[in-house]
Order: C-alpha cells, then sequence, then structure tokens
C-alpha cells in the first residue's frame, strides 16, 4: 500500500472554492443514476411484474369480459381501461421504487452515504424522487406497448398524457420517499400500498366510468385524487374525462408541492434517519 | 487554522441516554489526532455529529472555520469520514460505491473513475472491484470504506476504529498508508481501542470518558505524565521467591519472572545492580504493558467502578492487570 500511496500529489490538498451549485447538481445525477442502475439491475423485480400483471388484465378484462361489458364512455372496452391500467403500473411502480429503495437505503445503513454527503436534502428527495419516475415512466412505457398488442390507443393530446404522467408519477414518488422515512420496519412498507393505495387505485376509475355510479358515489369517488389522475390521463388518449382536466392538474401540483415540502421537511428535521 | 473545532458540544439521545455531556476540542489542521475512550465513552456520537448523521443537542462545531449550523454543506465537503460500521450497500460492486461516493461529493464521473482506480489499487482492492461488496472479507469491507472516503480527497479523515477486525499484516500497512496521506497534509482523527495504534501514529491525544473529555494533551507529554512503569523481568535461573529490593515493589509471577514497579525517581541501573549483588541474572525485560495503555487505564479506572468495568473490555491486557489486583 505505502509504495503506491506516494503516487499521491505531494502538496497538501489546498482549501479549494466550494462550488455548491456543481457540487449539488453533480450529486442528483448520481442519485437518479444510482437508482436507474438498481432498477436495470434487478429487472426482474422492478420491470417485469407490472407487465405480466398488466397482460393479465387485458386478457381477462379486455378480451374476455370486456366482450360482455360492450361499450363505456362510448369506447370499446379494452380502449377504454388501457390509459387506466398504464396509469396503474405508473402509480403503483413509482411508489414501490422509492419506498424500497429509500428503506432498503436506511435498513442497510448506506443512507449514510448521502447523510454525510454536502447535499441539501431537497436535493436527496429530488434525487430518489426522479429515480422512482424513471421507473414508473419505464413501466408505463411496457404496458403500453402491451396493450397496442390488445387494442389500438388514439393520441388526443400528446402534452396531456406526458403532463399527466409525470405529475401522477411524482406525486406517488413522493408518497414513496414519505412511506419510507417513517417505515420502521418491511411490514409498513407495504402497508400503504395493499390497503390505500391499491383500494384508491380500483375505486379510481380504472376501470370503470364513474358515471355508472349512484350520486352519493360519485361525489365520493372525487374525494379521490388517483381519479382525477387516471381521467387527465384518459382524456389525454380519448378526449372524454370524468372529470374536470383542468382541476385535475391543478390537483397534481398541488399534491406534488406539498408532498415535496413535507419530505424535505422530514428530512431536515431528520425524522427515522438521524438519532 | 482549527481542521476541528469543537465547543460546549452535547448530545442526549431520545432514550435519555446522555452520551456527550459538553465536549470542547481542537484539533490542527495538519494533526494525527487520537480521539481514544472506553466502549460507550461517546466518541462515535461525537463523530456521528461532526458529520451529521446524528442531531446535536446544545452546543456548537466548526469545521475548518465552517460552522456547521450555518454552512454545513460547505463544512461536510471537506470532511471524509470511514464510519465504525458498515454502510455502504451490500449488493452494489466496490467500483459503484466509491465512484457514486464521488458524485455525491460533485467529483465528475469522469475523474471519480480515475481516483477509483488509484484509490482502489492502493487499498489492495482493485481486482475486486466488479465482485458484489457482500462477498468481500471483513478487512476488505473496512479498507472499502477507506477508499470510499478518501474519493473527494478531504482535507479532514475521521477514523472510527479502522483497524477493527483487521489483520497484523493489512494494519501495518494501512499504518503507512495513513501516515502517508497525512504527510500529505490531510488532518487525520482516528479512534481505535489499540493503544498501540494510537502511540505509534498520533501526535495528539484526547481522551473521552463517559461523555467528557478526560484528558487532552500532546502523545508525548501525555507519556511523561506517566509516574510509575511496571517492568517485567526474564531470569535464567529459576527463584522461590521474589527478592526484596528496598524502595521497589517486586512481584513473582512465576519461578522465572518477576515484575517490578518503577518509578520517575527511580532508575532501572540501581535495580540491575541490586539484583546483580543477589547472584540474580537478567535475560530480557520488557514493558509491562504499554504506556499509553497504563495512562488511559488510570484516566478511566479513576472514574469509579462503573468506568473501569467498561474499560475492562478495552483491552484485555490491561483487564489481566486488573484481575492481578496490581493496583
Ligand atoms: N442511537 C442511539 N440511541 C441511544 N443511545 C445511543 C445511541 N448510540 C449510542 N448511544 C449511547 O450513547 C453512549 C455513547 O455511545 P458511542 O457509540 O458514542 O460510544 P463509543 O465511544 O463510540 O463506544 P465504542 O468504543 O463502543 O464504539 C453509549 O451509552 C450508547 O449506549
Ligand atoms: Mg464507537
Amino acid at each position: 500500500m505505502n509504495e503506491t500511496a506516494v503516487a499521491r500529489e505531494t502538496e497538501a490538498p489546498p482549501a479549494p472554492p466550494i462550488d455548491l451549485g456543481r457540487v449539488r447538481w453533480i450529486g442528483f445525477w448520481t442519485i437518479v443514476l444510482r437508482e436507474y442502475g438498481r432498477i436495470i439491475r434487478i429487472w426482474g423485480q422492478t420491470l417485469v411484474p407490472s407487465a405480466v400483471t398488466a397482460t393479465l388484465y387485458f386478457v381477462i378484462f379486455g378480451s374476455l369480459i370486456g366482450r360482455r361489458v360492450g361499450q363505456m364512455g362510448g369506447f370499446d372496452y379494452m380502449q377504454y381501461i388501457a390509459p387506466g391500467l398504464i396509469m396503474m403500473s405508473v402509480i403503483t411502480n413509482s411508489y414501490a421504487n422509492v419506498v424500497s429503495s429509500f428503506f432498503g437505503a436506511k435498513f442497510g445503513k448506506h443512507v449514510e452515504e448521502l447523510l454525510v454527503a454536502p447535499l441539501p436534502n431537497w436535493i436527496i428527495v429530488a434525487g430518489y424522487v426522479v429515480g422512482g419516475m424513471v421507473r414508473g415512466i419505464a413501466v408505463g412505457t411496457v404496458v403500453t406497448i402491451v396493450s397496442l398488442l390488445f387494442t389500438h390507443l388514439h393520441v388526443h393530446h400528446v402534452f396531456i398524457i406526458m403532463g399527466a404522467v409525470l405529475l401522477t408519477s411524482m406525486v406517488f414518488s413522493l408518497g414513496g420517499f414519505i412511506n419510507a422515512v417513517f417505515a420502521k420496519n418491511f411490514d409498513q412498507v407495504n402497508w400503504i400500498p395493499n390497503f390505500v393505495l391499491t383500494p384508491l387505485t380500483y375505486f379510481g376509475g380504472v376501470f370503470y366510468s364513474i358515471s355508472l355510479l349512484p350520486e352519493w358515489a360519485q361525489k365520493l369517488s372525487l374525494a379521490n385524487p388517483i381519479l382525477h389522475m387516471v381521467n387527465a390521463f384518459r382524456y389525454g388518449f380519448l378526449g372524454v374525462s370524468d372529470v374536470d382536466v383542468v382541476r385535475a392538474f391543478v390537483i397534481m401540483i398541488v399534491a406534488a408541492a406539498v408532498l415535496f415540502t413535507f419530505a424535505v421537511v422530514v428530512m431536515n428535521r431528520g425524522t427515522g434517519i438521524r438519532d | 487554522m482549527h481542521a476541528l473545532s469543537v465547543r460546549g458540544l452535547t448530545k442526549t439521545y431520545r432514550n435519555g441516554v446522555q452520551a456527550l455531556k459538553g465536549i470542547d476540542l481542537d484539533v490542527e489542521e495538519g494533526d494525527f489526532f487520537a480521539l481514544l475512550g472506553p466502549n460507550g465513552a461517546g466518541k462515535t456520537t461525537l463523530i456521528g455529529i461532526v458529520t451529521s448523521l446524528v442531531n446535536k443537542t446544545g452546543g456548537q462545531v466548526r469545521v475548518f472555520g465552517y460552522d456547521i449550523d450555518r454552512e454545513l454543506e460547505a463544512a461536510k465537503s471537506c470532511i471524509g469520514v470511514v464510519p465504525q460500521e458498515l454502510n455502504f450497500n451490500q449488493f452494489e460492486t466496490p467500483e459503484t460505491i466509491v465512484v457514486n461516493q464521488a458524485g455525491f461529493y460533485g467529483i465528475p464521473r469522469r475523474v471519480a473513475r480515475q481516483r477509483a482506480e488509484k484509490y482502489l489499487k492502493q487499498l489492495q482492492l482493485w481486482d475486486k472491484r466488479d465482485k458484489m461488496a457482500r462477498g468481500l472479507s471483513g478487512g476488505m469491507k473496512r479498507r472499502l470504506m477507506i477508499a470510499r472516503a478518501l474519493m473527494h480527497e478531504p482535507r479532514l479523515l475521521i477514523l472510527d476504529e479502522p483497524t477493527a477486525g483487521v489483520d497484523i499484516e493489512i494494519r501495518r500497512s494501512m499504518w503507512d498508508f495513513l501516515r502517508e496521506i497525512n504527510a500529505q497534509g490531510t488532518t487525520i482523527i482516528l479512534t481505535t481501542h489499540y493503544l498501540e495504534e494510537a502511540e505509534t501514529l498520533c501526535r495528539n491525544i484526547a481522551i473521552i470518558d463517559g461523555g467528557r473529555i478526560a484528558e487532552r494533551d500532546r502523545m508525548s507529554s501525555l507519556l511523561r505524565k506517566l509516574h510509575t512503569e511496571t517492568f517485567v523481568l526474564n531470569l535464567r535461573n529459576a527463584v522461590s521467591a521474589a527478592p526484596r529490593l528496598d524502595g521497589y515493589a517486586v512481584t513473582l509471577v512465576d519461578d522465572h519472572t518477576l515484575e517490578v514497579e518503577v518509578t520517575r525517581e527511580q532508575n532501572l541501573n540501581d535495580i540491575f545492580s541490586r539484583l546483580s549483588a543477589l547472584g540474580i541474572e537478567v535475560l530480557s525485560m520488557r514493558n509491562k504493558v504499554n504506556r499509553l495503555e497504563e495512562i488511559f487505564m488510570r484516566l478511566v479506572e479513576g472514574k469509579g467502578a462503573n468506568g473501569a468495568a467498561e474499560a475492562a473490555g478495552v483491552n484485555e491486557a490491561a483487564a489481566a492487570r486488573r484481575r492481578g489486583g496490581m493496583r
């Protein structure tokens, strides 16, 4: 060790001017790249399952049952549920990626690599969230390709599609991050996806138009943010929506801003990560 | 310029444990500094606060003049830390781990790759660079954490028991390596339970016990404070009882071994001539315990039964001495 150690520059390390902006930028991309590396490394857990599930949904609900359902919202059932299924995979995967990656980092203590680094907490949150969005959008793309095997998709408003998908995956990545910060064990990592996200998604207009529901149930459904996200996304494809699309975007933007602020605040307090 | 300056630092954990009870400490730039103390003394807590892994309860910390309350990012960018416990992702490869860590400190990838090669080679991990870190041996994992801490070439390197569980050969080469880095200007703070290591490497020392600084001195002047030393003498011929030497405490360990306590006012020539007069031939002689260890034990034992019980875990030789009822 010592022979090669001599190779190190011989003068004392100078006090370099610290360019914090540059450090943040590189730090942010390093987090994103690490998350991307993780998604690729364990692709069997990250990319494949949703593609399989989506295929099953298309076969069962689309082809088998859908034929008996007939029209929904003026489109054949398969076409109607395709945007919903894509959105469902985006939601699940964005959330799952961040909650398991960040909780894993806490559990394996390598979150300390980030805590000792000269990065503000908002960069750490942003890095993980973009990592979650990468996974959500990657899986969403895979499911879109699967859906094209079963049906054809119009593109009514491409920017609405992209905006809805980006904001939705951002919101649920943030949700996953906050879940991971508070989680003390693996049960608490699975709790929200199983008992909150799945029901909200199923009641979130993925499989049906809320116009089929009685009035009270329609009102109740409007309190479900996922309904707004799914419908905004579907509007981008089909041009039909159960909700006001502008209001849906306002809900998504506000939710993202509130969750981001909350995530940064809990990180600054050190909740669950610093004694 | 102080590499590290700590004032009135306190820490009370949520469970009520008061780990730090008001620490004042300065470490000069360029120093090789030993932070010693028995298990539970608060060393890791202190390091945790300096590196932002632990929230402080009160007090002030400055790193190269940057206050961690006001210029945290600047302070952090000066520090490289090798933690006591493993804290890298076991499923990543050494190269990924060190390159990413450099990225978190704002080192561009191209530079990070070059440095990864340099430091992984220096720490003899280059041929393991693309194996999963989980499969490294314990000593390799420690070296990986050293390489990782060096990637941004920090001005202050803090090592929390870097040589725990590392074999003798590697430990010696780590010493050379750390000396080299220190010679090039990096300030080093080291905690260790191998007091010989601290004595060999470090120029200044603080002993912390029960969350307080018990001693802070230059290594050389601290060692000079030792008033009595115990020597172990190996004899050529068997003796049946400890010889009586006026003014010296002599004990018989076995029929070929004596222990003699010598104060600084006394001298060895005197002992040897008196032993010769008694016809006792001394073959060889050594210090019973390392001198720093002697001071350490006195300091932490002086704190009462509790400190002593914990300190017993620190070093077997010292513990054995205590069991022997020497003092
Ligand atoms: N996360 C924690 N929560 C509660 N108490 C803690 C925590 N970490 C440490 N302590 C307590 O704080 C005290 C100081 O611990 P610390 O780890 O700083 O000691 P140390 O000097 O590093 O010991 P060692 O030589 O064993 O590494 C101990 O009493 C310990 O039990
Ligand atoms: Mg410790």
